[in-house]
Protein backbone atom coordinates (compact mmCIF):
# COMPACT_ATOMS: atom_id res chain seq x y z
CA UNK A 1 0.00 0.00 0.00
CA UNK A 2 2.28 2.98 -1.23
CA UNK A 3 -0.56 5.22 -1.71
CA UNK A 4 -0.89 5.44 2.12
CA UNK A 5 0.74 8.06 3.80
CA UNK A 6 1.69 9.45 7.06
CA UNK A 7 1.60 12.90 7.95
CA UNK A 8 3.57 14.57 10.72
CA UNK A 9 0.25 15.02 12.77
CA UNK A 10 0.26 11.00 12.81
CA UNK A 11 -3.23 10.92 10.59
CA UNK A 12 -3.33 7.92 8.31
CA UNK A 13 -3.83 9.24 4.70
CA UNK A 14 -4.65 7.28 1.20
CA UNK A 15 -5.50 8.50 -1.96
CA UNK A 16 -8.94 9.00 -3.32
CA UNK A 17 -8.46 6.69 -5.61
CA UNK A 18 -5.96 3.76 -4.32
CA UNK A 19 -3.60 2.01 -6.59
CA UNK A 20 -6.37 -1.13 -6.52
CA UNK A 21 -9.16 0.84 -7.67
CA UNK A 22 -7.27 2.64 -10.42
CA UNK A 23 -6.15 -0.99 -11.54
CA UNK A 24 -9.54 -2.23 -11.37
CA UNK A 25 -11.16 0.65 -12.94
CA UNK A 26 -9.30 0.56 -16.35
CA UNK A 27 -9.28 -3.07 -16.54
CA UNK A 28 -13.04 -2.84 -15.99
CA UNK A 29 -13.51 0.01 -18.66
CA UNK A 30 -10.93 -2.07 -21.40
CA UNK A 31 -13.52 -5.39 -20.89
CA UNK A 32 -16.31 -3.63 -21.03
CA UNK A 33 -15.11 -1.98 -24.15
CA UNK A 34 -14.50 -5.42 -25.91
CA UNK A 35 -17.98 -6.78 -24.45
CA UNK A 36 -19.47 -4.00 -25.73
CA UNK A 37 -18.15 -3.66 -29.16
CA UNK A 38 -18.11 -7.93 -29.40
CA UNK A 39 -21.63 -7.76 -28.19
CA UNK A 40 -22.74 -5.79 -30.56
CA UNK A 41 -21.27 -8.14 -33.81
CA UNK A 42 -22.94 -11.05 -31.79
CA UNK A 43 -26.46 -9.12 -31.67
CA UNK A 44 -26.00 -8.27 -35.53
CA UNK A 45 -25.93 -12.05 -36.44
CA UNK A 46 -29.88 -12.48 -35.57
CA UNK A 47 -31.16 -8.84 -34.14
CA UNK A 48 -33.41 -8.27 -31.75
CA UNK A 49 -34.85 -5.01 -33.95
CA UNK A 50 -34.80 -5.03 -37.36
CA UNK A 51 -34.17 -1.56 -37.55
CA UNK A 52 -30.82 -1.84 -35.68
CA UNK A 53 -27.76 -3.12 -37.45
CA UNK A 54 -24.76 -1.92 -35.82
CA UNK A 55 -22.00 -0.87 -38.37
CA UNK A 56 -19.49 -2.76 -38.48
CA UNK A 57 -16.69 -0.62 -37.68
CA UNK A 58 -18.50 -0.36 -34.18
CA UNK A 59 -18.09 -3.86 -33.89
CA UNK A 60 -15.02 -6.21 -32.72
CA UNK A 61 -14.05 -9.75 -34.03
CA UNK A 62 -15.31 -9.77 -37.52
CA UNK A 63 -17.76 -12.42 -37.90
CA UNK A 64 -19.80 -13.95 -34.98
CA UNK A 65 -17.50 -16.84 -34.05
CA UNK A 66 -14.32 -14.32 -33.56
CA UNK A 67 -16.66 -12.33 -31.83
CA UNK A 68 -17.91 -14.81 -29.61
CA UNK A 69 -14.05 -15.49 -28.94
CA UNK A 70 -13.31 -12.30 -27.67
CA UNK A 71 -16.91 -12.20 -25.53
CA UNK A 72 -16.34 -15.29 -23.78
CA UNK A 73 -12.66 -14.15 -22.84
CA UNK A 74 -13.52 -10.71 -21.59
CA UNK A 75 -16.34 -12.46 -19.69
CA UNK A 76 -14.03 -13.96 -17.27
CA UNK A 77 -11.88 -11.04 -16.69
CA UNK A 78 -15.11 -8.98 -16.39
CA UNK A 79 -16.19 -11.27 -13.47
CA UNK A 80 -12.95 -11.83 -11.93
CA UNK A 81 -12.87 -7.77 -12.15
CA UNK A 82 -15.71 -7.47 -10.74
CA UNK A 83 -15.33 -10.20 -7.91
CA UNK A 84 -12.33 -8.07 -6.64
CA UNK A 85 -13.69 -4.57 -7.04
CA UNK A 86 -16.93 -6.04 -5.34
CA UNK A 87 -14.79 -7.54 -2.20
CA UNK A 88 -12.35 -4.88 -1.91
CA UNK A 89 -15.61 -1.79 -2.16
CA UNK A 90 -17.40 -3.68 1.33
CA UNK A 91 -14.15 -5.01 3.33
CA UNK A 92 -12.54 -1.65 3.06
CA UNK A 93 -15.64 0.45 3.77
CA UNK A 94 -15.22 2.48 0.29
CA UNK A 95 -19.10 1.10 -0.82
CA UNK A 96 -19.87 2.94 2.32
CA UNK A 97 -18.05 5.80 2.71
CA UNK A 98 -18.20 7.12 -0.90
CA UNK A 99 -22.26 5.39 -2.30
CA UNK A 100 -24.45 5.85 0.58
CA UNK A 101 -26.06 7.22 2.25
CA UNK A 102 -28.93 7.71 -1.03
CA UNK A 103 -31.39 10.14 -0.47
CA UNK A 104 -34.36 10.69 -2.81
CA UNK A 105 -34.61 14.56 -1.94
CA UNK A 106 -30.82 14.85 -2.38
CA UNK A 107 -31.17 13.13 -5.78
CA UNK A 108 -33.87 15.45 -7.01
CA UNK A 109 -32.26 18.88 -5.80
CA UNK A 110 -28.62 17.81 -7.31
CA UNK A 111 -30.57 16.89 -10.67
CA UNK A 112 -32.05 20.57 -10.69
CA UNK A 113 -28.43 21.65 -9.77
CA UNK A 114 -26.81 19.65 -12.63
CA UNK A 115 -29.71 20.69 -14.89
CA UNK A 116 -29.40 24.79 -13.90
CA UNK A 117 -25.48 23.77 -14.75
CA UNK A 118 -24.18 24.52 -11.40
CA UNK A 119 -22.69 21.79 -10.99
CA UNK A 120 -19.45 22.17 -8.08
CA UNK A 121 -16.38 20.03 -8.62
CA UNK A 122 -13.46 21.41 -6.17
CA UNK A 123 -13.99 18.51 -3.98
CA UNK A 124 -13.61 15.51 -6.08
CA UNK A 125 -13.99 13.59 -2.80
CA UNK A 126 -17.32 13.74 -2.30
CA UNK A 127 -20.13 12.06 -4.82
CA UNK A 128 -23.09 13.63 -4.91
CA UNK A 129 -26.36 11.90 -4.85
CA UNK A 130 -26.96 11.63 -8.36
CA UNK A 131 -23.30 10.55 -8.74
CA UNK A 132 -24.19 8.16 -6.09
CA UNK A 133 -27.04 6.86 -7.28
CA UNK A 134 -25.50 6.22 -10.89
CA UNK A 135 -22.47 4.28 -9.24
CA UNK A 136 -24.64 2.13 -7.56
CA UNK A 137 -27.10 1.70 -10.67
CA UNK A 138 -24.03 0.74 -12.66
CA UNK A 139 -22.40 -2.21 -10.57
CA UNK A 140 -26.56 -3.35 -10.24
CA UNK A 141 -26.49 -2.94 -14.03
CA UNK A 142 -23.34 -5.03 -14.54
CA UNK A 143 -24.70 -7.66 -11.98
CA UNK A 144 -27.51 -8.13 -14.21
CA UNK A 145 -25.69 -8.67 -17.24
CA UNK A 146 -23.87 -11.15 -15.24
CA UNK A 147 -27.03 -12.83 -14.98
CA UNK A 148 -28.34 -12.41 -18.24
CA UNK A 149 -25.21 -13.78 -19.85
CA UNK A 150 -25.10 -16.83 -17.62
CA UNK A 151 -28.25 -17.34 -18.88
CA UNK A 152 -27.96 -16.83 -22.60
CA UNK A 153 -25.16 -18.97 -22.47
CA UNK A 154 -26.55 -21.86 -20.32
CA UNK A 155 -30.43 -21.62 -20.81
CA UNK A 156 -30.22 -25.72 -19.86
CA UNK A 157 -27.35 -25.95 -17.23
CA UNK A 158 -28.88 -22.42 -15.09
CA UNK A 159 -32.85 -23.44 -16.14
CA UNK A 160 -33.28 -22.44 -12.75
CA UNK A 161 -31.81 -18.03 -13.24
CA UNK A 162 -33.84 -18.59 -17.06
CA UNK A 163 -37.41 -18.49 -15.24
CA UNK A 164 -36.40 -15.16 -13.92
CA UNK A 165 -36.31 -13.62 -17.85
CA UNK A 166 -39.46 -16.09 -18.51
CA UNK A 167 -37.49 -17.49 -21.94
CA UNK A 168 -34.49 -17.13 -23.99
CA UNK A 169 -35.60 -14.63 -25.38
CA UNK A 170 -36.27 -12.60 -21.96
CA UNK A 171 -32.79 -13.32 -21.52
CA UNK A 172 -31.38 -11.60 -24.52
CA UNK A 173 -33.50 -8.58 -24.24
CA UNK A 174 -32.45 -7.91 -20.62
CA UNK A 175 -28.82 -8.37 -21.77
CA UNK A 176 -29.50 -5.74 -24.97
CA UNK A 177 -31.67 -3.24 -22.50
CA UNK A 178 -28.60 -4.14 -19.52
CA UNK A 179 -25.85 -2.89 -22.66
CA UNK A 180 -27.77 0.33 -23.43
CA UNK A 181 -28.01 0.96 -19.91
CA UNK A 182 -23.77 1.09 -19.63
CA UNK A 183 -23.48 2.24 -23.14
CA UNK A 184 -25.42 5.48 -21.91
CA UNK A 185 -23.14 5.46 -18.42
CA UNK A 186 -20.67 5.34 -20.39
CA UNK A 187 -21.16 8.72 -22.68
CA UNK A 188 -22.31 10.44 -19.59
CA UNK A 189 -19.29 8.90 -17.13
CA UNK A 190 -16.61 10.02 -20.25
CA UNK A 191 -18.33 12.88 -20.69
CA UNK A 192 -18.54 14.37 -17.64
CA UNK A 193 -14.56 13.25 -16.77
CA UNK A 194 -13.85 15.39 -20.18
CA UNK A 195 -15.57 18.53 -19.05
CA UNK A 196 -13.29 18.07 -15.56
CA UNK A 197 -10.39 16.70 -16.02
CA UNK A 198 -8.95 16.64 -13.05
CA UNK A 199 -11.39 13.95 -12.16
CA UNK A 200 -10.06 11.78 -15.13
CA UNK A 201 -6.43 12.67 -14.02
CA UNK A 202 -7.20 11.17 -10.63
CA UNK A 203 -8.01 7.98 -11.62
CA UNK A 204 -4.49 8.06 -13.15
CA UNK A 205 -2.29 9.19 -10.37
CA UNK A 206 -4.82 8.47 -7.51
CA UNK A 207 -6.15 12.11 -6.97
CA UNK A 208 -5.54 14.13 -3.45
CA UNK A 209 -5.13 12.80 0.00
CA UNK A 210 -7.77 11.78 2.15
CA UNK A 211 -8.04 10.72 5.42
CA UNK A 212 -8.33 7.05 5.61
CA UNK A 213 -11.40 6.38 7.93
CA UNK A 214 -13.44 9.48 5.96
CA UNK A 215 -16.62 8.50 7.49
CA UNK A 216 -17.16 12.34 7.91
CA UNK A 217 -17.40 12.13 3.98
CA UNK A 218 -20.11 9.90 3.58
CA UNK A 219 -22.34 13.18 5.49
CA UNK A 220 -22.40 16.33 3.65
CA UNK A 221 -22.56 19.54 6.11
CA UNK A 222 -26.32 19.95 6.18
CA UNK A 223 -25.79 23.60 5.95
CA UNK A 224 -24.17 23.31 2.91
CA UNK A 225 -25.93 20.58 0.61
CA UNK A 226 -24.00 19.19 -2.62
CA UNK A 227 -21.08 21.73 -1.45
CA UNK A 228 -22.86 24.53 -4.09
CA UNK A 229 -19.86 26.60 -5.40
CA UNK A 230 -19.92 29.76 -3.80
CA UNK B 1 -38.82 -12.01 -32.91
CA UNK B 2 -41.58 -12.53 -36.03
CA UNK B 3 -39.28 -9.35 -37.77
CA UNK B 4 -36.45 -10.95 -39.21
CA UNK B 5 -33.96 -9.09 -40.49
CA UNK B 6 -31.16 -10.43 -43.51
CA UNK B 7 -28.09 -10.76 -41.21
CA UNK B 8 -24.31 -11.36 -42.55
CA UNK B 9 -24.50 -14.60 -41.26
CA UNK B 10 -22.26 -17.79 -41.97
CA UNK B 11 -25.25 -19.88 -41.25
CA UNK B 12 -27.13 -18.01 -43.61
CA UNK B 13 -25.36 -18.09 -46.76
CA UNK B 14 -26.13 -15.84 -49.49
CA UNK B 15 -26.52 -16.82 -52.94
CA UNK B 16 -23.76 -18.39 -55.22
CA UNK B 17 -22.06 -14.58 -56.34
CA UNK B 18 -23.61 -14.18 -59.61
CA UNK B 19 -21.03 -14.48 -62.97
CA UNK B 20 -22.52 -13.41 -65.66
CA UNK B 21 -21.50 -9.04 -64.72
CA UNK B 22 -17.67 -10.81 -64.76
CA UNK B 23 -18.21 -12.29 -68.00
CA UNK B 24 -19.58 -9.33 -70.12
CA UNK B 25 -16.59 -6.90 -68.48
CA UNK B 26 -13.97 -9.42 -68.39
CA UNK B 27 -11.79 -7.67 -70.86
CA UNK B 28 -11.76 -4.53 -68.36
CA UNK B 29 -11.20 -7.06 -65.68
CA UNK B 30 -8.06 -8.08 -66.85
CA UNK B 31 -6.83 -4.76 -67.91
CA UNK B 32 -7.04 -3.55 -64.83
CA UNK B 33 -5.30 -6.63 -63.34
CA UNK B 34 -2.40 -5.98 -65.48
CA UNK B 35 -2.26 -1.99 -64.61
CA UNK B 36 -2.67 -3.57 -60.82
CA UNK B 37 0.24 -6.18 -61.15
CA UNK B 38 2.46 -3.76 -62.53
CA UNK B 39 1.84 -1.19 -59.74
CA UNK B 40 1.86 -4.11 -57.00
CA UNK B 41 5.02 -5.38 -57.19
CA UNK B 42 6.79 -2.77 -56.55
CA UNK B 43 5.25 -2.05 -53.77
CA UNK B 44 4.80 -5.32 -52.68
CA UNK B 45 8.57 -5.24 -50.46
CA UNK B 46 7.52 -2.60 -48.77
CA UNK B 47 4.44 -4.23 -47.63
CA UNK B 48 5.72 -6.93 -46.44
CA UNK B 49 7.94 -5.25 -44.53
CA UNK B 50 5.46 -3.48 -42.87
CA UNK B 51 3.02 -5.62 -42.12
CA UNK B 52 5.65 -8.40 -41.04
CA UNK B 53 4.87 -7.45 -37.45
CA UNK B 54 1.20 -6.71 -37.58
CA UNK B 55 0.85 -10.27 -39.03
CA UNK B 56 2.80 -12.31 -36.10
CA UNK B 57 0.63 -9.87 -33.69
CA UNK B 58 -2.36 -11.04 -35.56
CA UNK B 59 -1.51 -14.67 -34.95
CA UNK B 60 -0.97 -14.61 -31.30
CA UNK B 61 -4.03 -12.92 -30.87
CA UNK B 62 -5.91 -16.01 -33.07
CA UNK B 63 -3.28 -17.92 -30.79
CA UNK B 64 -4.82 -16.62 -27.42
CA UNK B 65 -8.44 -16.66 -28.41
CA UNK B 66 -8.15 -20.76 -29.75
CA UNK B 67 -6.35 -21.41 -26.13
CA UNK B 68 -9.54 -19.78 -24.47
CA UNK B 69 -12.08 -21.23 -26.67
CA UNK B 70 -10.36 -24.46 -25.42
CA UNK B 71 -10.12 -23.69 -22.04
CA UNK B 72 -13.94 -22.46 -22.60
CA UNK B 73 -14.73 -26.11 -23.38
CA UNK B 74 -13.04 -27.56 -19.92
CA UNK B 75 -15.55 -24.84 -17.35
CA UNK B 76 -18.56 -26.42 -19.44
CA UNK B 77 -17.53 -29.53 -19.17
CA UNK B 78 -17.34 -29.03 -15.41
CA UNK B 79 -20.48 -26.96 -15.38
CA UNK B 80 -22.43 -29.86 -17.31
CA UNK B 81 -24.77 -31.27 -15.03
CA UNK B 82 -25.17 -35.17 -16.85
CA UNK B 83 -28.66 -35.43 -15.40
CA UNK B 84 -30.36 -32.26 -15.17
CA UNK B 85 -33.32 -32.34 -17.58
CA UNK B 86 -33.68 -29.53 -19.97
CA UNK B 87 -37.04 -27.70 -19.62
CA UNK B 88 -39.94 -29.47 -21.94
CA UNK B 89 -43.23 -28.07 -23.47
CA UNK B 90 -46.42 -29.16 -24.13
CA UNK B 91 -47.03 -30.37 -28.11
CA UNK B 92 -48.92 -26.88 -28.90
CA UNK B 93 -46.04 -24.85 -28.62
CA UNK B 94 -44.03 -27.23 -31.13
CA UNK B 95 -43.27 -24.93 -34.63
CA UNK B 96 -43.93 -26.71 -37.58
CA UNK B 97 -41.69 -27.16 -39.69
CA UNK B 98 -38.86 -26.59 -37.28
CA UNK B 99 -36.46 -23.97 -39.10
CA UNK B 100 -34.26 -25.07 -42.00
CA UNK B 101 -30.57 -24.55 -41.12
CA UNK B 102 -27.48 -25.64 -43.59
CA UNK B 103 -24.12 -24.68 -44.38
CA UNK B 104 -25.76 -23.73 -47.57
CA UNK B 105 -29.63 -22.71 -48.88
CA UNK B 106 -32.67 -25.18 -48.94
CA UNK B 107 -32.35 -25.22 -52.45
CA UNK B 108 -29.26 -27.04 -52.57
CA UNK B 109 -30.31 -30.08 -50.22
CA UNK B 110 -29.38 -33.43 -51.97
CA UNK B 111 -32.04 -35.28 -50.17
CA UNK B 112 -30.86 -39.01 -49.04
CA UNK B 113 -31.90 -42.73 -50.34
CA UNK B 114 -33.78 -44.38 -47.80
CA UNK B 115 -33.16 -47.55 -49.61
CA UNK B 116 -29.26 -47.50 -49.70
CA UNK B 117 -28.83 -45.04 -46.92
CA UNK B 118 -26.92 -47.00 -43.87
CA UNK B 119 -25.18 -45.81 -40.69
CA UNK B 120 -22.28 -47.07 -40.53
CA UNK B 121 -20.32 -47.35 -37.03
CA UNK B 122 -16.44 -47.27 -35.80
CA UNK B 123 -13.84 -46.58 -33.93
CA UNK B 124 -14.22 -48.25 -30.19
CA UNK B 125 -17.71 -50.18 -31.12
CA UNK B 126 -18.47 -53.73 -30.32
CA UNK B 127 -20.43 -54.53 -33.07
CA UNK B 128 -19.84 -52.10 -36.11
CA UNK B 129 -22.47 -53.76 -38.42
CA UNK B 130 -23.69 -51.01 -40.29
CA UNK B 131 -27.45 -50.48 -39.32
CA UNK B 132 -30.38 -50.07 -42.27
CA UNK B 133 -33.29 -47.55 -41.70
CA UNK B 134 -35.18 -50.11 -40.78
CA UNK B 135 -33.01 -52.11 -37.69
CA UNK B 136 -32.99 -48.05 -36.91
CA UNK B 137 -36.86 -47.67 -36.80
CA UNK B 138 -37.26 -51.11 -34.62
CA UNK B 139 -35.36 -49.67 -32.23
CA UNK B 140 -37.45 -48.36 -28.76
CA UNK B 141 -38.71 -45.06 -29.22
CA UNK B 142 -38.39 -41.93 -27.14
CA UNK B 143 -39.90 -38.35 -27.60
CA UNK B 144 -38.64 -34.93 -26.25
CA UNK B 145 -40.27 -31.35 -27.21
CA UNK B 146 -37.47 -29.04 -26.59
CA UNK B 147 -36.11 -25.82 -27.14
CA UNK B 148 -33.55 -25.63 -30.07
CA UNK B 149 -31.67 -22.71 -29.81
CA UNK B 150 -28.91 -21.40 -32.79
CA UNK B 151 -25.41 -20.04 -31.96
CA UNK B 152 -27.15 -17.17 -33.52
CA UNK B 153 -29.99 -16.52 -31.19
CA UNK B 154 -32.77 -17.38 -32.56
CA UNK B 155 -34.97 -20.72 -30.86
CA UNK B 156 -37.84 -22.50 -31.26
CA UNK B 157 -39.91 -25.53 -29.56
CA UNK B 158 -39.23 -29.27 -31.24
CA UNK B 159 -40.86 -32.02 -31.27
CA UNK B 160 -38.27 -34.81 -32.07
CA UNK B 161 -38.45 -38.86 -31.34
CA UNK B 162 -36.31 -41.60 -32.05
CA UNK B 163 -34.14 -44.00 -30.14
CA UNK B 164 -32.27 -42.69 -26.96
CA UNK B 165 -28.08 -42.08 -27.89
CA UNK B 166 -27.39 -43.82 -25.02
CA UNK B 167 -29.56 -46.94 -25.37
CA UNK B 168 -28.32 -47.01 -29.24
CA UNK B 169 -24.30 -46.94 -27.52
CA UNK B 170 -24.95 -49.62 -25.24
CA UNK B 171 -26.94 -51.76 -27.72
CA UNK B 172 -23.77 -51.54 -29.65
CA UNK B 173 -21.19 -52.22 -27.39
CA UNK B 174 -19.60 -48.39 -27.74
CA UNK B 175 -16.77 -47.80 -25.25
CA UNK B 176 -19.04 -45.44 -22.81
CA UNK B 177 -15.72 -44.02 -21.08
CA UNK B 178 -14.56 -42.96 -24.78
CA UNK B 179 -14.14 -38.91 -24.77
CA UNK B 180 -15.86 -38.56 -27.75
CA UNK B 181 -18.68 -39.10 -29.84
CA UNK B 182 -17.92 -38.35 -33.66
CA UNK B 183 -20.48 -38.11 -36.83
CA UNK B 184 -20.19 -37.45 -40.76
CA UNK B 185 -23.47 -36.74 -42.61
CA UNK B 186 -24.69 -36.88 -46.35
CA UNK B 187 -23.61 -33.64 -46.97
CA UNK B 188 -20.02 -33.64 -46.21
CA UNK B 189 -21.12 -32.05 -42.60
CA UNK B 190 -19.19 -33.61 -39.82
CA UNK B 191 -18.92 -32.94 -36.00
CA UNK B 192 -18.45 -34.09 -32.26
CA UNK B 193 -19.46 -34.06 -28.98
CA UNK B 194 -18.33 -35.05 -25.45
CA UNK B 195 -19.51 -38.30 -24.14
CA UNK B 196 -21.13 -37.05 -20.72
CA UNK B 197 -24.09 -35.07 -23.11
CA UNK B 198 -23.54 -38.29 -25.38
CA UNK B 199 -24.88 -40.38 -22.76
CA UNK B 200 -27.29 -37.69 -21.48
CA UNK B 201 -31.39 -38.74 -21.58
CA UNK B 202 -32.60 -35.77 -23.50
CA UNK B 203 -30.00 -36.90 -26.21
CA UNK B 204 -31.44 -38.92 -29.11
CA UNK B 205 -30.88 -40.03 -32.68
CA UNK B 206 -34.02 -38.61 -33.89
CA UNK B 207 -36.17 -39.98 -36.80
CA UNK B 208 -39.39 -38.56 -36.39
CA UNK B 209 -40.60 -34.51 -35.87
CA UNK B 210 -43.93 -33.67 -34.84
CA UNK B 211 -44.78 -37.60 -34.85
CA UNK B 212 -43.57 -37.72 -38.61
CA UNK B 213 -40.78 -39.00 -40.35
CA UNK B 214 -38.20 -36.55 -40.47
CA UNK B 215 -38.75 -34.69 -44.26
CA UNK B 216 -35.56 -34.07 -46.07
CA UNK B 217 -34.63 -30.60 -45.52
CA UNK B 218 -34.41 -31.36 -41.31
CA UNK B 219 -32.22 -34.25 -41.24
CA UNK B 220 -33.65 -37.54 -43.09
CA UNK B 221 -33.33 -40.12 -42.09
CA UNK B 222 -31.51 -39.46 -39.52
CA UNK B 223 -30.31 -36.74 -37.27
CA UNK B 224 -28.57 -36.22 -33.78
CA UNK B 225 -31.14 -33.79 -31.65
CA UNK B 226 -29.83 -33.17 -28.25
CA UNK B 227 -31.78 -30.35 -25.70
CA UNK B 228 -28.26 -29.88 -23.92
CA UNK B 229 -26.20 -28.73 -27.30
CA UNK B 230 -26.72 -25.38 -29.34
CA UNK B 231 -28.36 -26.13 -33.09
CA UNK B 232 -24.86 -26.72 -34.75
CA UNK B 233 -23.97 -29.26 -32.51
CA UNK B 234 -26.48 -31.36 -33.59
CA UNK B 235 -25.65 -33.41 -37.22
CA UNK B 236 -28.37 -34.10 -39.89
CA UNK B 237 -28.40 -36.91 -42.80
CA UNK B 238 -26.26 -38.54 -40.18
CA UNK B 239 -24.68 -41.57 -42.18
CA UNK B 240 -21.48 -42.45 -39.52
CA UNK B 241 -20.63 -42.66 -36.42
CA UNK B 242 -17.69 -43.22 -34.45
CA UNK B 243 -16.86 -43.84 -31.01
CA UNK B 244 -13.45 -42.23 -30.48
CA UNK B 245 -10.99 -40.92 -28.02
CA UNK B 246 -9.33 -38.57 -30.44
CA UNK B 247 -10.60 -35.01 -31.06
CA UNK B 248 -12.77 -34.80 -34.37
CA UNK B 249 -13.72 -31.36 -34.39
CA UNK B 250 -16.36 -30.20 -36.50
CA UNK B 251 -17.40 -28.05 -39.37
CA UNK B 252 -18.34 -25.04 -37.68
CA UNK B 253 -15.42 -25.83 -34.75
CA UNK B 254 -13.12 -25.57 -37.09
CA UNK B 255 -14.01 -22.62 -38.63
CA UNK B 256 -13.90 -20.56 -34.94
CA UNK B 257 -17.23 -21.65 -33.23
CA UNK B 258 -16.70 -23.26 -29.72
CA UNK B 259 -16.44 -27.13 -29.81
CA UNK B 260 -18.39 -27.75 -26.41
CA UNK B 261 -21.04 -24.88 -27.44
CA UNK B 262 -23.49 -26.73 -24.43
CA UNK B 263 -26.18 -24.62 -23.54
Amino acid sequence: MADINVKSNGRHLARLHPLAIRVMHWINALTMIVLIMSGWAIYNDEVIFGWLHFPSWMTMGGGPEGALQWHFLAMWILVANGIAYLAYGFSTGRFRRKLLPIRIAEIIAEMRRALALELAHDDLTHYNAVQRVLYVGIILVVILQVISGLVIWKPVQFSELAILFYDFQGARLVHFLGMVAIVGFLLLHVALALIVPKTLVAMITGGPDVPRDATASAEPDPNQPGKLAS
Amino acid sequence: MSQRSPSPSLFRPKRAIDQSVLEENHALVQSIDRRKILRGTLSLGALTMLTGCDVTHRDSVQRVLKAVSQWNDRAQALLFRPNHLAPTYSPDKVVKPPRFNAYYDVEDLAPVNADTWKLELAGLIGDKRPWTLRQIYDLPEQEIIVRHICVEGWDYIGQWSGVSLRHFLERIGADLTARYVAFKCADDYYGSIDMPSALHPQTLLATKYAGEPITDPFGFPLRLRTAVKLGFKNPKWITAMEVTNTYRGGYWEDRGFNWFSGI
